[in-house]
C-alpha cells in the first residue's frame, strides 16, 4: 500500500503557492502586481526542478498563465483593448484574482474546521455505566459446534507455522486424560479463554486430544463455552452442575 | 412536572445522544410506567417543537450556568457533554477517545468547500482549488464524512457530493447552519461564472440550459396551461 514517493507538501497546489507569495509580498490580493507574481512564481518552479522534485501539472498551467497575463501587459495599451475583443473574455487578471480570493476564503474556512475537530477531541460524552441489575453473566451467546471447530483449526494453523523444527516424542495424549486436566484447571479457575486452553500444548495430537475432551465434557454439561461477541474469542467456564 | 427537568433527567440517564424521534418515544412510553402520575399522561403527545424550544432553553441555562459540562446537539441527537478544557483529567480517566488521525490540510480544504457548496461536483472542486482531488476524495470518503449526492444536470452527468450526518459528529456541529461564517462562504457561490466549468463554449454541444429536462422548464406564473 505504502507507495514512496517524494512528494512537495508545503504547496499542494499553484494556488496554495500564489497565496504564500502574496502572503511574503504582505500586500492585499486586490492590490498584488501579478507581473512580479508571474516571476517569483516561476523561480519557484525553476528551484523545485533543481531539486528534482515532483511538480504536478497543474504548477506548470498556472505558471502558462502567470507569463500569459505577462505578456499582455507587454503590449501597447491600444492593442491590448483589441486582444480583449478578439477574446471576448474575461480579463485573465480579474479571472486569476477571483480563483485566489475564492481559494483563499475555503482555506479559512478550512483552518476553522481544524479547530474545531481539536476541540472535538477534548469533549467526552457520558459514558455508558454499568447498570445495577445487570445479570452477573451479560448476554452472551452460546458457541456453535462450527465456532469451536473453526476456533480449533485457527489454533492447529498457528501450531503449524510454529513448529518448524518438531521433536518426535510419545504420542501419550488420550482424551481421557485431558478430560481430568481440563477439569483439574477449569476447578482452579473457573473460566479461560477458548486459546488459553492449548497454550501449552506440544504436539497436533495433544491439540485434537484437548479439543475433543473439550467437546466431550460441553456434552456432558460440566463445562460450557460462550462468545462474549460476534466472532470474538470463545470463553469456556464451568457450568453450575460442574463437579471438580 | 414541566418538561425541561424531565428533558435534563432522560439525558442525564442516556448513554448515547438521543435524536428528537427517541426523546418522544421515551415520552410515548412513560405513562405506562406512570402510576396515576398525571404529567406523564399530559406529556404523551409532545410536539417536536415544544421538545426543541425546552432543549434549547436548557443547553442555555446549563451554558449560563458555567458548568464544567453542557447539552450538546450534534447532528441533530442531544448529548450531555464536557467542556473540552476538562480533557486532561477525563483522558486519565477514561483514557483518549478512539478517532481516526486528523485530516490533512488538503482534505480538510477539500472538505470545507463541499460543506458549504453542496452538492458539488469533482470539476468544481478541481476549479477552486486548483488542484486534481482525486486522492483526497478518496480520503474523504472512506471516512465516512462524504457520500455521493446525486447527478448534476449537465453534460456527462457528473456525481455530486455532499455532506454525511459522520461530518457533523466529527467536528461537534448541529447542522450545516451550524458551520462557521456559512453566510459568507455561501455568498461566494452568486460569483460563479456563468458557463459551467464542464461545458467548453468552443464546443458543438447545446449550452447547458437548454439541456435541462422539458419537465422543469418554468413557466411565468399565472399563464394558462
Amino acid at each position: 500500500m505504502a507507495e514512496y514517493k517524494v512528494k512537495f507538501e508545503v504547496f499542494e497546489g499553484p494556488l496554495d503557492l500564489l497565496l504564500y507569495l502574496i502572503k511574503k509580498e504582505e500586500v492585499d490580493i486586490y492590490q498584488v502586481n501579478l507581473t512580479r507574481l508571474a516571476g517569483q512564481f516561476i523561480e519557484y518552479i525553476e528551484t523545485m526542478r533543481m531539486l528534482d522534485l515532483e511538480l504536478a501539472g497543474e504548477f506548470l498551467v498556472m505558471a502558462a498563465t502567470l507569463m500569459h497575463i505577462k505578456s499582455r501587459e507587454l503590449l501597447p495599451v491600444d492593442q491590448q483593448a483589441q486582444a480583449q475583443d478578439e477574446d471576448a473574455g474575461e480579463d485573465p487578471r480579474w479571472e486569476l484574482i477571483r480563483q485566489l480570493v475564492e481559494y483563499k476564503k475555503f482555506k479559512d474556512a478550512a483552518a476553522q474546521l481544524q479547530v474545531l475537530e481539536a476541540r472535538q477531541e477534548n469533549v467526552f460524552p457520558r459514558t455508558p455505566a454499568r447498570l445495577e441489575f445487570a445479570s452477573e453473566t451479560p448476554s452472551r451467546c452460546e458457541a456453535s459446534i462450527f465456532d469451536l471447530v473453526s476456533a480449533v483449526n485457527a489454533v492447529l494453523q498457528r501450531f503449524g507455522q510454529r513448529a518448524e523444527q518438531r521433536e518426535i516424542f510419545e504420542d501419550k495424549w488420550t482424551v481421557a486424560d485431558r478430560i481430568q486436566h481440563l477439569m483439574r484447571v477449569l476447578g482452579e479457575q473457573a473460566r479461560m479463554k477458548f486459546s488459553e486452553l492449548f497454550a501449552g500444548a506440544a504436539s497436533r495430537s495433544e491439540i485434537v486430544a484437548t479439543f475433543l475432551a473439550l467437546l466431550e465434557l460441553i456434552r456432558l454439561k460440566q463445562v460450557a463455552a460462550t462468545q462474549e461477541e460476534p466472532f470474538g474469542e470463545i470463553v469456556v467456564y464451568k457450568t453450575e452442575t460442574f463437579h471438580g | 412536572m414541566e418538561l425541561k427537568p424531565i428533558l435534563e433527567a432522560v439525558l442525564f440517564s442516556a448513554q448515547k445522544p438521543l435524536s428528537l424521534k427517541e426523546i418522544r418515544d421515551v415520552f410515548a412510553g412513560a405513562p405506562e410506567h406512570a402510576e396515576g402520575e398525571e404529567s406523564a399522561r399530559r406529556l404523551k403527545r409532545v410536539k417536536e417543537d415544544e421538545l426543541t424550544a425546552a432543549l434549547e432553553e436548557l443547553a442555555r441555562e446549563h451554558e449560563q450556568g458555567g458548568h464544567s459540562f453542557r447539552l450538546a446537539c450534534v447532528a441533530g441527537s442531544w448529548q450531555f457533554v464536557t467542556q473540552p478544557e476538562y480533557a486532561p483529567w477525563l483522558k486519565a480517566l477514561v483514557g483518549h477517545k478512539a478517532r481516526p488521525p486528523r485530516l490533512s490540510q488538503p482534505a480538510l480544504e477539500t472538505l470545507a468547500i463541499i460543506a458549504y457548496r453542496q452538492p458539488v461536483t469533482r470539476a468544481e472542486l478541481e476549479q477552486v482549488r486548483g488542484v486534481a482531488v482525486d486522492g483526497v476524495m478518496q480520503t474523504l470518503l472512506e471516512r465516512g464524512l462524504v457520500e455521493q449526492a446525486g447527478r448534476a444536470e449537465v453534460v456527462g452527468r457528473p456525481m455530486t457530493y455532499g455532506t454525511t450526518p459522520g461530518f457533523l459528529e466529527y467536528f461537534g456541529l448541529r447542522s450545516l447552519e451550524d458551520l462557521p461564517a456559512a453566510d459568507e462562504l455561501r455568498r461566494v457561490a452568486a460569483q460563479k461564472p456563468e458557463g459551467l466549468a464542464t461545458v467548453d463554449p468552443g464546443l458543438a454541444t447545446a449550452p447547458p440550459e437548454q439541456l435541462t429536462l422539458p419537465t422543469e422548464t418554468t413557466k411565468p406564473e399565472g399563464e394558462p396551461q
